[in-house]
């Protein structure tokens, strides 16, 4: 399990990376926390003639505040989203993700961009991405732009980011009043990718939820938004009926793949079980 | 006299501080000059034939010294056959290292690189052009035995590599007059050993001596001399076999391995050091699997729950090619022969089909057979508590053979000495607090909440004789030897072939030599895993370690506790009879006071054996070997308990708790036989819950990765409260028997019951290993 | 083409010419002869490679040599040499928390690292640090044990000195 050979260069900026992908003639991989790459190195599944490091640029750190929307720099580690305040206050799905994800060693060297590139449809933070209707800043040669997380994730380890193009951070809009979260997944080990997983935010008035936002994942080719699911629960006081209504809305939302270790319909039931759960214990958050 | 002041207590592991210093020796660190690294390259399908490799490419690589294939490496080697006398018409295709024509397993090496550097060598890989046209391959057992099914390899007349009946007269009888059966049928899946440290193995042949050196992680390393030196045609004095620390083995390192008989064939064309370390890819794909049974099974009780008969058929399917040298069929024999073993049950019917299929072979692993029959056997004994309304502990205290009623023999002929299970019984019942969990289920099932308790009862097989393997023709030893001698300072070195592979083997068998030499065992440096340096002997496997290890260290200790107090009595013109070794010293054996200090004995018959009277002899060294009489094995006995909480919705299993009450005769360090015995549990909850080698209809194993496969983690696992009952075996002065493999026995069969015990009030049950959330879903009827 | 890349290790600084494909892993078993850090996976799931890198448990399998130069790192064999894991040595020398010794530098690693920012751990807390930890051997509760005792006596050598 030793990588193929490859060439390996230190980006100092957003530009120098895209230049060292565009004279590598795109035979190039960034390399950002470097825990799906390396390994599928070692796996020889690829074998680029060039590793582009992302490390050390300065545009993909930093997390900050601006006009309500909090900027998390695509190289911030796992381990921060675990320990941030300002992403437990502003993006709290990514902090209620994080414990979920890997162990403690590869979430100190993970990074949320890395994730989000990499789209694993099993992955957490893409999921709580998708739920707080997150936007990702994507810098190419034309400039840069901003994608809605909805749009963001297209296909299995296939996102917006065009070949060459740096993922620079993740803009959540801070949460509102009366906001609650709820995230959970069923997985086989402590650490493990889910089996089924679901990201849920809304905004709870007297009168009842408002802006639903529900992101599952592990049942679809990327993070999919239960949008039956959402409407099924707009404008109700969560209670038995309004969640069992939700996971009947599942039926229409989900197509889960099937495969003989895993029915579709153990996803389809799992999800099911799992989004009634986590509508029971949502979270006020703001 | 003997002194027990070491054995039974807890003595702590010195050679545990060079690990916990970073100072850990493996075969894997191991560098030497001129050293070389393999890779090879492995068939991608079940089956096919070779239609052209080419290698000429990789042979030019960067980094590349040589490249070899069967018809350039092959001729310096014998072929080898996994079969033995014993098994009566058992057969298998011969073997060879690198494959000859066909492939037979999705992994089976086909040509091997020699690179500077693993990564080249690697990369070497990728240049060999290798067309196989691909067959039908053989993937199922069932399949395999139906009229027409392709054979599996060449060299065989069917895909039946052995079947076996074993049958009392009266078991159709016992049937027919049952008031009860229960039955059902059982899935054990596939799984494997994961040692954390993969296979590893450096061999180095020195052409201007002849010699060859092999660095081998392995449990047994005179059982490789042997191999080495027949198969190579080398005389076996020349070869050398060292197997320092090794990063875990339990079963899976004591088999012949295409790889590691390259590794020395290359070394020998090449004359220089050749290293190969299996990646964790290769491991999934070449180390021996294990289990993989289908048993159907029924139990005849009379109306009181008493066990008359069971009638259980296995089928176990085994990869492509019995194992060498001790083949794969002596799971599927121990697994029809453990059946009902705890119980007085008269009557009984096994029937074994090993078959073969086009997949990694399959062979001895930790607890070899038991959590197969100890699975099925108590799995039938709850049903039938079921179906009787019997608590699961009253059908047990039934049925199980009295503690008083040894010797005693099975219906399937294992002779027992003396077994506790009553006493065991009893003492889990207690430790378990058994009638307050049973309450508390019964509390929480109303909440919706579904806890399981399971229990299974099981002996375990241990100090095997010559019967396992010698009489059938393997030269596999069953004896083993100890070097024990007195050093000119005073101090004890004991050389022995049994070894250490984290057990604690080393410790306990320095427990034992300073009893019998009136020392403490730090004062005893043992040595272990070296042919040159260590006795022949068998080595470790079938929990004989402690048994037989520890009684032929007590033996040659004894030995040379006669030796010393004879040199004592010469000095000190004393009956050595009335001189006893006791705190470093002679002591007189009456009063206990000090005559003459190891020191002095050992500093006049080294420097001054001028000193000693004429006739005296001054040897401070003594050898003993010892090998098994008697029994042909003593048997341990034991019970576990498992509690579980399953969620009904989600399929998932939370394990709460274990207990486990063992009877493994003389303890002689408690700290060590528990530790064993959890690391052996947890080896049984493993395959019981996540551990599965999954293949598709093709024969390619879908999860060979330890992203994919599923071991046993910290997360997972359960808390495991140990008690014991302690009856020694007589067969020894010792009386120790083996612990090994006794948690992983019956740990697995705990869980299955206590998984059916959750589910019993949903109707559900299952009766297939691992116990995945989707098959207990499945059971639920929710998918 | 290979990169030159000096680090720190152990303290020592090390000079070294690598082809960057180079892991750390092997960086430090192959080159500098550090062979107390095991490799049991080489992709991140057995934990066998933790080392400390710029003070952080970093699995050594999965970064490149490349990527730590210029960093710090400390490996089993620097952790035992400074005395800042003898408690945990101890303890697991009690409690015989290893058999194989394999998985045996990963899990002090993990523990190092967990009590260093946790100085009182539940039992649930230690396994849930140990999810990355594989041990085929032990079963677990011996290491739990161990870094539970270890905590202890921190707490109470704390308590003590106050
Ligand atoms: C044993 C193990 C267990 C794991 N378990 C989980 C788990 O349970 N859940 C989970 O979600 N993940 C898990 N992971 C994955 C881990 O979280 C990864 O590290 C993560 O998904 C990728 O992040 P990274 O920073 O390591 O990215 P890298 O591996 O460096 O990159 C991933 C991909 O994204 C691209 N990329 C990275 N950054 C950018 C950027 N800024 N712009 C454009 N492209 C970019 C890379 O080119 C690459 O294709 C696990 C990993 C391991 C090794
Ligand atoms: S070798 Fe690095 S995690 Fe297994
Ligand atoms: S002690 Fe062997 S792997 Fe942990």
């Amino acid at each position: 399990m030793k990588s193929p050979a490859f060439e390996y260069v230190r980006a100092e900026s957003v530009a120098d990376a895209m230049s060292a992908y565009a004279e590598a003639d795109g035979d190039a991989v960034y390399l950002s926390g470097g825990h799906s790459v390396v390994p599928s190195l070692a796996l020889r599944l690829q074998a680029p003639a060039l590793l582009i490091d992302l490390s050390n640029i300065a545009a993909l750190s930093g997390i900050s505040l601006h006009d309500g929307w909090l900027r998390i720099g695509a190289m911030t580690r796992h381990v921060q989203a675990l320990k941030d305040p300002l992403i437990a206050a502003h993006a709290p799905l990514f902090t209620a993700a994080a414990p979920f994800v890997a162990h403690p060693a590869i979430r100190n060297r993970g990074t949320l961009g890395g994730s989000l590139a990499h789209a694993d449809p099993a992955s957490e933070f893409p999921a709580a991405a998708v739920a707080m209707r997150a936007e990702l800043e994507i810098a190419s040669s034309q400039g840069i732009r901003r994608v809605p997380a909805d749009d963001f994730f297209v296909d299995i380890y296939e996102t917006a980011i065009e070949p060459g193009e740096v993922l620079q951070a993740i803009h959540v809009p801070s949460p509102v009043a009366g906001q609650v979260i709820g995230f959970d997944e069923i997985a086989r080990r402590r650490g493990d990718y889910a089996m089924v997983g679901a990201a849920v935010q809304a905004v709870s008035r007297g009168s009842g939820l408002e802006d639903v936002s529900i992101a599952l994942f592990s049942v679809g080719n990327h993070p999919v938004r239960a949008r039956k699911a959402q409407a099924a629960l707009t404008g109700r006081m969560i209670d038995a009926d309004a969640i069992a209504d939700a996971q009947a809305a599942l039926e229409d939302d989900l197509d889960p793949p099937d495969d003989p270790q895993f029915p579709a319909s153990m996803r389809l039931h799992l999800a099911r079980v799992l989004l009634g759960r986590v509508l029971a214990n949502l979270e006020a958050v703001a | 006299m003997t002194s027990t002041d070491h054995i039974g207590q807890s003595h702590r592991r010195e050679n545990a501080l060079r690990h916990l210093a970073g100072r850990g020796r493996f075969v894997t660190d191991l560098a030497l000059p001129r050293m070389v690294h393999a890779a090879f390259v492995r068939s991608p399908m079940a089956k096919g034939k070779i239609v052209e490799l080419d290698v000429s490419a990789a042979a030019e690589a960067p980094g590349v010294v040589r490249v070899f294939t069967a018809e350039t490496l092959n001729p310096i080697c014998a072929p080898w056959t996994g079969t033995l006398d014993h098994f009566a018409g058992m057969k298998s295709a011969p073997q060879n290292m690198l494959a000859e024509g066909q492939v037979l397993w999705a992994g089976h090496p086909v040509a091997m690189i020699l690179a500077h550097s693993r990564a080249e060598a690697e990369d070497a890989c990728e240049l060999v052009l290798l067309d196989i046209e691909d067959e039908e391959a053989v993937v199922d057992g069932d399949a395999a035995l139906v009229e027409g099914t392709p054979l599996v390899s060449e060299g065989i007349d069917s895909n039946l590599c052995f079947r076996t009946v074993l049958e009392t007269p009266g078991l159709d009888e016992a049937f027919a007059n049952a008031a009860h059966v229960v039955e059902d049928s059982f899935t054990f899946g596939r799984h494997t050993a994961v040692t954390l440290e993969p296979r590893a193995v450096v061999a180095d042949f020195d052409p201007s001596t002849g010699q060859l050196t092999v660095h081998h992680g392995t449990q047994t390393p005179y059982q490789f001399q042997d191999v080495y030196a027949h198969q190579f045609g080398l005389p076996d004095n020349k070869v050398r076999v060292i197997a320092p620390d090794v990063g875990g083995s339990f079963g899976m390192k004591l088999h012949v391995y295409n790889e590691e008989m390259a590794v020395v064939a290359a070394s020998l064309k090449l004359g220089r050091p050749v290293r190969f370390v299996a990646d964790r890819l290769e491991s999934f794909v070449s180390d021996v699997h294990a289990r993989d049974h289908r048993v159907s099974a029924r139990m005849a009780m009379d109306a009181q729950g008493t066990i008359l008969a069971m009638d259980v058929d296995d089928m176990t399917q085994i990869g492509a090619i019995s194992t060498y040298p001790r083949t794969s069929v002596a799971e599927g024999n121990q697994v029809i022969r453990l059946m009902g073993a705890p119980y007085t049950m008269p009557d009984y019917r096994g029937r074994l089909s090993v078959v073969f299929q086009n997949k990694v072979q399959t062979s001895q692993y930790r607890a070899v057979g038991h959590p197969i029959a100890c699975a099925v056997t108590e799995a039938l004994v709850d049903r039938a508590a079921e179906q009787l309304d019997l608590d699961p502990i009253e059908i047990r205290q039934r049925n199980l053979v009295a503690d008083d009623a040894y010797p005693h023999v099975s219906a399937t002929g294992y002779q027992f000495e003396k077994l506790s299970h009553h006493a065991a019984l009893a003492k889990l019942r207690e430790i378990m607090g058994y009638d307050a969990l049973r309450a508390e289920q019964a509390e929480l099932r109303k909440q919706g909440i579904y806890r399981g308790i399971g229990i299974a009862s099981f002996v375990e097989i241990t100090n095997p004789g010559a019967a396992f393997y010698g009489v059938g023709g393997a030269r596999v030893s069953a004896q083993d030897g100890a070097i024990v001698r007195l050093t000119p300072s005073g101090e004890v070195h004991c050389a022995i072939s049994v070894t250490e592979q984290g057990q604690g083997t080393e410790t306990i068998i320095a427990q034992v030599v300073a009893d019998q030499l009136g020392v403490t065992p730090d004062q005893v440096k043992v040595t272990t895993g070296d042919t040159d340096t260590t006795p022949s002997g068998g080595a470790t496997w079938a929990c004989r370690g402690a048994g037989i290890g520890g009684e032929t260290a007590l033996r040659a200790g004894r030995r040379l506790q006669a030796q010393i107090l004879a040199i004592a009595g010469a000095v000190l013109q004393a009956e050595p009879a009335t001189l006893a070794l006791a705190g470093g010293t002679v002591v007189d054996k009456a009063t206990g006071k000090e005559r003459i200090t190891l020191a002095e004995i050992g500093r006049i018959a080294t420097y001054r054996p001028d000193t000693l009277p004429e006739g005296c002899d001054n040897s401070l060294t003594a050898v003993q070997h010892f090998a098994p009489t008697g029994y042909p094995f003593d048997f341990t006995n034991g019970i576990q308990a498992s509690h579980v909480e399953v969620d009904i919705e989600t399929g998932v299993t939370r394990l709460l708790k274990h207990w486990v009450v063992e009877d493994c005769g003389r303890i002689i360090n408690p700290l060590l036989v528990d530790e064993q015995i959890r690391g052996g549990v947890v080896q049984g909850l493993g395959p019981a819950f996540f551990e599965e080698c999954m293949y598709d209809d093709m024969g390619q194993m879908t999860n060979a990765s330890l992203a994919d496969y599923l071991v046993p983690m910290a997360g997972e696992m359960p808390d495991i409260e140990i008690a014991h009952i302690e009856t020694p075996t007589l067969d020894t002065i010792l009386g120790a028997k083996g612990v090994g493999e006794a948690g992983t026995a019956a740990a697995g069969a705990a869980a299955m019951n206590a998984v059916n015990d959750a589910l019993r009030p949903m109707g559900a049950r299952i009766s297939q290993t691992p116990m995945t959330p989707l098959r207990i879903l499945t059971a639920l009827g929710h998918v | 083409m290979k990169a030159d890349i000096t680090l720190t290790v152990n303290g020592e600084a090390v000079r070294e010419t690598v082809e960057p494909r180079t892991s750390l892993a092997d960086l430090l078993r192959d080159n500098l002869r550090l062979t107390g850090t095991h490799l049991g996976c080489e992709m991140g799931a057995c934990g066998a490679c933790l080392v400390m890198l710029d003070g952080v448990a970093v699995h050594a399998c999965l970064v490149l040599a490349v990527q730590a130069d210029g960093q710090k790192v400390e490996t089993i064999e620097g952790l035992n040499d400074s005395g800042l894991i003898k408690d945990l040595q101890e303890t697991f020398h009690d409690r015989n928390a290893l058999q194989c010794g394999f998985c045996t530098n990963g899990m002090l690693m993990s523990a190092y690292a967990l009590l260093a920012g946790n100085s009182d751990p539940s039992r649930d807390e230690i396994r849930d640090a140990l999810s990355g930890n594989y041990c085929r051997c032990t079963g677990y509760e011996a290491i739990v044990d161990a870094i539970s005792a270890a905590a202890d006596h921190r707490l109470n050598k704390a308590k003590g000195a106050q």
